[in-house]
């Protein structure tokens, strides 16, 4: 096959748009998630850790520790998977700290995003980033 | 004036210095008229604690050739700082006198002329006499060891690690932290636990079902009046860049949060100078130092490098012990009212014709070479050019290796991983079984032969090379590119993952890799648990053995830019 200017430059268009499309569907899943946790209000930072592997172990069972005093809820999405939903945490008055640990299951090497409800409506968020290897050659 | 006779003169005695026989006498003589032990031990004491630090040893009982690498890339906020900063620069930033003991130490530049002249580094009898010596004047000092101490030879591999269990206990090791000594797996580690006289600390060790703990985090010594605590910080990437299988019930991780807990429970402990002994490797070290407050002396390891000042960031001491026994670190401390309020610190060479040996040690090792010495003194073969390993993208003695699979194993490409273990050999020297084992000694050594498709190599390669490349250090492995074997690459170091590396080409054919065709691929050190295939040095071996005589071309098939 004789490979024409023309021809390349819609492969690369091809490509392009093959890299873009899951990543598109997966941001606007996050965007849905965050307007509907925070019903469209500003949301700050400070306040709020999420503590991650940098580079998971493996990538099926990831820990993950948020904790943000003051909280009412929080909420924990894993932007890069197919289904970015990860849990909302609630927080009742009495609960003595407002932090909270889970395993989640990574697609691959993406964006981990914490969201904090304070007690006076307010929203803060962190993300961390966590990388899933093929792994190898450390030494 | 120089006249023609003190011309020659000065020749045939730089000749002497110099000379290419290289053996024996000549060399002995070099470097006795170059240095003295005594000089090389010159300190003049300070305060009230002493530190002494050597790490990364890789089972390297017997003195050895190790040349410093030429490329040592760093990248982010590490570029162009120590350690990324290699030869000539290197010399002139520490103000060293090229062809000098110290250039010969830790630079690459002139270095087999050099070898020749100053004779072979390191060995552990030698160490002892360092640590007898500083001990003599500082009975209180503390001996601590950084790990990757129980594997990289052929004695370490048969005994399990015993041989150099056994070198460390004598020579009086308090602490240690660890990363290849958990490839022995996790019952020997255990049974070698229990029988150490001294605590294996990893306070970033974790038990992966209950993320508790696994090991001692720490521990606190009262010397010279003062409270030193010892925080040790194992290899972080166990289980990702080493099988998983042989501990799998471990977790690692640098759980930097952690480490900040600990100095704090140490500081509340009262004590008044914290140390962390640690593998992260050095820019993980260099950025640690900089998030966590209240840690005084960082010893670094892992990532080999042999710096002859301490890195300081904020009020924290970087201090960087080199690897396989070249050097040795003392740091004296003023330690007092709860601060370190002054220091002191020599990087010790090892040059092992200047440094007495303490006769008890070469008794200890020799007596567990001896049942090997017939294998270790084999020879294989011969090699007509330098064998080293050190460089972010190849070295001589992976090419050697990548050349023995592509031919033995009939491969189209061959993977070697990036280990920073292995010492040189210098040109004309035989190669002996031991030499071989020097630079594959460990214990997942089977070489696989596979299909991969053009696609999926190129994941590899972006993968390791953002381990080596990422930008911000906790995301960094700490070894080498993988070495690659039948195929060459263009890498830009300054792009994201999945855009440094283009241009594949199997070298072969000269055509370009094509993602969806398949290719042999033969490589060893899989952390895969069912890898199927001979032994890497039974591989080589037999590649030796019919070649007789190696030499090994310069390697051009990788493409470097952005740093």
């Amino acid at each position: 096959m004789q490979l024409t200017r023309r021809g390349a430059l819609a492969l690369g268009a091809g490509f392009a748009a093959t890299m873009l499309l899951p990543f598109g569907a997966a941001q606007a899943a996050v965007d849905e998630a965050l307007a509907a946790f925070t019903g469209g209000a500003a949301i700050g930072e400070g306040g709020i850790t999420l503590t991650t592997p940098e580079i998971a172990e493996n990538g099926n069972t990831v820990p993950v520790t948020v904790s943000a005093p003051g909280a009412v809820s929080i909420m924990l999405l894993a932007a890069g998977n197919p289904n970015p939903g990860v849990g909302t945490f609630n927080f009742g008055p009495l609960a003595a700290s407002q932090s909270a640990t889970t395993r989640i299951r990574l697609a691959g090497t993406q964006q981990v995003i914490a969201v904090a409800k304070m007690a006076d409506g307010s929203f803060v968020r962190t993300a961390n980033e966590v990388k899933v290897t093929i792994g190898g050659c450390g030494g | 004036m120089i006249s023609r006779r003190d011309f020659l003169q000065a020749t045939v005695a730089a000749s002497a210095i110099w000379g290419a026989s290289g053996v024996g006498k000549w060399s002995r003589l070099a470097a006795q008229q170059a240095l003295g032990q005594d000089q090389l031990l010159a300190f003049e004491p300070l305060g009230n604690v002493t530190l002494i630090h050597i790490t990364d040893v890789h089972a390297q009982l017997k003195p050895v050739w190790f040349r410093e690498p030429e490329i040592n890339l760093g990248v982010g906020e590490a570029a162009g700082k120590p350690p990324h900063v290699t030869g000539a620069d290197f010399q002139k930033m520490f103000g060293i006198e090229s062809g000098s003991p110290h250039a010969y130490a830790l630079t690459y530049p002139d270095f087999v002329a050099l070898a020749r002249g100053y004779g072979r580094m390191g060995g552990m009898d030698r160490v002892a006499t360092v640590v007898k010596a500083i001990r003599a004047e500082r009975p209180e000092a503390i001996i601590l060891d950084g790990g990757d101490t129980w594997q990289g030879s052929l004695t370490a591999l048969r005994t399990n690690g015993q041989d150099m269990v056994d070198v460390m206990n004598k020579l009086g090791v308090e602490a240690m932290t660890s990363h290849w000594e958990f490839t022995l797996g996790i019952d020997r580690v255990t049974e070698i636990v229990d029988s150490l006289p001294f605590p294996f600390l990893g306070a970033n060790i974790f038990d992966a079902e209950w993320d508790e703990p696994a090991y001692e985090p720490y521990k606190i010594f009262e010397r010279g009046g003062a409270k030193v605590a010892v925080i040790g910080q194992a290899f972080p990437y166990m289980p990702i860049a080493n099988p998983g299988w042989m501990f799998p019930k471990l977790s690692f991780g640098i759980r930097e949060e952690r480490m900040a807990e600990v100095v704090q429970e140490v500081r509340d402990a009262g004590a008044d100078l914290v140390v962390v002994l640690s593998h992260n490797g050095f820019d993980v070290d260099r950025k640690m130092a900089g998030r966590v407050p209240g840690i005084d002396v960082i010893l670094t390891g892992h990532t080999h490098d042999a710096l002859p000042e301490p890195v300081i960031v904020g009020n924290t001491l970087v201090i960087a012990s080199g690897s396989n026994g070249k050097f040795v670190s003392r740091v004296d401390l003023d330690v007092r009212e709860g601060r370190m309020m002054g220091f002191r610190h020599k990087l010790i060479p090892i040059f092992s014709d200047v440094i007495a040996p303490d006769p008890e040690m070469t008794a200890l090792i020799d007596g567990h070479r001896a049942p090997f010495q017939a294998d270790l003194d084999e020879v294989l073969g011969t090699t007509e050019s330098l064998l080293y390993r050190r460089g972010n993208f190849n070295g001589t003695w992976d090419d050697l290796i990548c050349q023995a699979l592509l031919e033995e194993r009939e491969a189209d490409i061959a993977l070697s991983p990036g280990f920073r273990w292995g010492p040189s050999l210098l040109p004309g020297e035989p190669i002996r079984r031991e030499d071989l084992m020097n630079a594959t000694a460990m214990s997942y050594p089977s070489a696989y032969r596979s299909e991969m498709t053009g696609e999926f190599l190129h994941t590899i390669m972006e993968d390791v090379a953002d381990n080596l490349f990422n930008p911000d250090p906790y995301y960094q492995q700490g070894g080498d590119m993988v070495r690659v074997g039948g195929m060459g690459y263009d890498i830009d170091v300054s792009k994201p993952m999945g855009s440094r590396i283009s241009n594949m080409t199997l070298l072969r054919t000269g055509e370009p890799i094509d993602p969806a065709q398949t290719y042999v691929v033969s490589g060893w050190a899989s952390v895969n648990p069912e890898t199927e295939g001979p032994a890497i040095w039974d591989v080589v071996e037999s590649y030796l053995k019919r070649k007789g005589t190696v030499t090994v071309e310069p390697n051009t098939s990788v493409k470097v830019s952005g740093a």
